[in-house]
């Protein structure tokens, strides 16, 4: 390292402004991402799909507002979302997901006006990884749920990670209060770790077989599944906001929950 | 005097220390904002029977420092809309400055300006949400008070990161804490809007800056109080936290050296 006048730094007095190059690298403290809490889930049947989520929006232990909704129309009326026939559920970053959310929203709009037909979920749930994985080196930090009915008419559900990979699934709870609907939906809905009482000796039993469920014991189990996420989960609560998807429609039912 | 003209004149590093060349830097990163200068405190709102009423005390803090006393952080947009600021002053000021050139810009459109409260609070939301999303963000959290497209009171929060949500009651910062509880008591939550009278509302916003001012060390006893109704905008800027009581501070023990 040299000085100014380019004697070496040793033999140079101390003067400033010797190592003007040198600067150490500032990192950002500003940090793009929180999270807004919440859980969401989705159960399909042979004719229907159930999304859901809970309506409470949180900032720490501070509850921004008792009704935010997660779940939302794809492709209907901007106002009331009449016809629409894709739901999509975000949870995480709600700015995120409101982003996300306007982005399908346009997409499904604008494939309807360019083909002349709805977007089937099954190409919107191709699309939406895609624009998920657009943004995989600043990803929306969001769990997104897709529901509607596939080409058979059966309830289709799509589930993503935050960077786009995705499946379907017959199943599946995301947010804040995954970790505890989840195994009870494994249990539930396809039926693990249960069986045919006097089916086989021993640990022989055979397996209860799953099988799509009627629409009225799925809503039980969603409202079930929110309740108890309530009681043991400080994010979740307010109210609970379910979407299903059928033959006539989206219809959207309200139910509250605890506040506390 | 030595044999070095170019360091004639400047502090030795012997004497001084080394010189921090990280503020002469015009190569490498181009800085953003990563903590907010000048700041505001809370901003309080309430919606009532007809309209929305919003309060915000005058002072912009520079750190622990109450740098001006006399900012007004509460801002009109047409003839019915308040946007009241916390966070940073110069990006206010930026703000401000946006708004007033929609407002000039939609004033000489055939129509007139006719964006309404709930128009404003999606357009800033999106400006703040982009701007995070560049990693150079308007260090503020903004409450958007007026009507929306039927009439109907409208009152909405926006922050730094392009977060939103609506609630009958809002407040930022400090207020967030000590505000919300005292509005939640007065008119909770499932008290239809119908009951809350004009002057309750205004009361209660009074009652709210004054408990800031006895516990935000980073507050004033001089707000702006706003009420916007069908019939227009009331602005008062230069209130005076009225009926002090500081009896209850020497109530008061524990904190720092004093313990009992």
């Amino acid at each position: 390292m040299t000085t100014l006048s380019g004697q070496p730094l040793s033999e140079a007095i101390g003067y400033s402004f010797s190592n003007a190059n040198s600067a150490p690298h500032r990192e950002h403290s500003f940090y793009p991402y929180t999270d807004n809490g919440g859980s969401t889930l989705g159960i399909t049947g042979s004719d229907f799909a159930i999304l859901a989520g809970d309506t409470r929006s949180v900032a720490g232990y501070n509850i921004n507002s008792r009704y935010v909704p997660k779940v939302f129309k794809i492709g209907g009326d901007d106002e009331t979302g009449d016809g629409a026939h894709i739901v999509l559920s975000v949870v995480g970053f709600a700015a995120d997901g409101q982003a996300l959310k306007e982005r399908l929203d346009a997409v499904v709009k604008m494939y309807k006006y360019q083909h002349g037909k709805p977007m089937s979920v099954r190409a919107c749930a191709q699309r939406l990884s895609t624009i998920l994985y657009q943004k995989r080196f600043f990803p929306y930090y969001v769990h997104a749920i897709l529901a509607g009915l596939d080409e058979e008419g059966k309830g289709a559900l799509y589930s993503y990670d935050p960077v786009g990979s995705y499946e379907r699934e017959q199943c599946r709870a995301a947010g804040s209060a995954a970790s505890l609907i989840m195994p009870f939906l494994d249990n539930q809905v396809n039926f693990k770790n249960q069986y045919i009482p006097g089916s086989g000796e021993g640990h022989a039993l055979e397996p209860k077989k799953a099988e799509p469920l009627p629409r009225e014991t799925v809503e039980q189990l969603v409202r079930d599944a929110f309740t108890s996420a309530v009681e043991r989960h400080i994010e979740v609560g307010d109210g609970l906001q379910m979407m299903v998807i059928t033959r006539s429609g989206v219809e959207e039912i309200y139910y509250p929950l605890k506040k506390d | 005097m030595n044999h070095f003209p170019e360091a004639w004149g400047r502090p030795r590093d012997d004497v001084y220390g080394a010189y921090n060349p990280l503020y002469l830097q015009t190569t490498g990163p181009k800085a953003h904002t990563q903590s907010p200068a000048v700041t505001g405190t809370s901003v309080v709102a309430v919606k009532f029977n007809g309209g929305v009423a919003i309060a915000a005390d005058n002072l912009a803090s520079y750190g622990s420092l109450a740098r001006f006393t006399d900012v007004k952080r509460l801002r009109k947009f047409g003839e019915s809309a308040i946007v009241g600021f916390s966070g940073d002053v110069s990006d206010m000021q930026y703000i401000d400055r946006l708004l007033e050139s929609i407002d000039i810009r939609e004033n000489y459109s055939t129509n007139g300006n006719t964006l309404n409260a709930k128009n404003l609070h999606t357009y800033l939301s999106k400006v703040l949400y982009k701007r995070r999303s560049e990693f150079n963000p308007l260090w503020n959290h903004i409450l958007v008070a007026g009507f929306d497209e039927d009439k109907k009171p409208f009152l909405s929060s926006a922050d730094l990161l392009g977060t939103t949500f609506s609630a009958p009651h809002l407040a930022t910062g400090f207020g967030a804490h000590l505000a919300i509880p005292i509005l939640r008591r007065l008119f909770p939550e499932e008290t239809p809007l119908e009951s809350i009278s004009k002057d309750e509302a205004v009361a209660a916003l009074r009652e709210c800056i004054k408990v800031l001012w006895y516990r935000d060390a980073r507050s004033l006893d001089k707000y702006s109080l706003a009420v916007v109704t069908e019939a227009g905008i009331e602005i008062q800027e230069d209130q005076q936290v009225e009926a002090q009581s500081w009896a209850f501070a020497e109530a008061i023990k524990g904190y720092g050296a004093q313990v009992n």
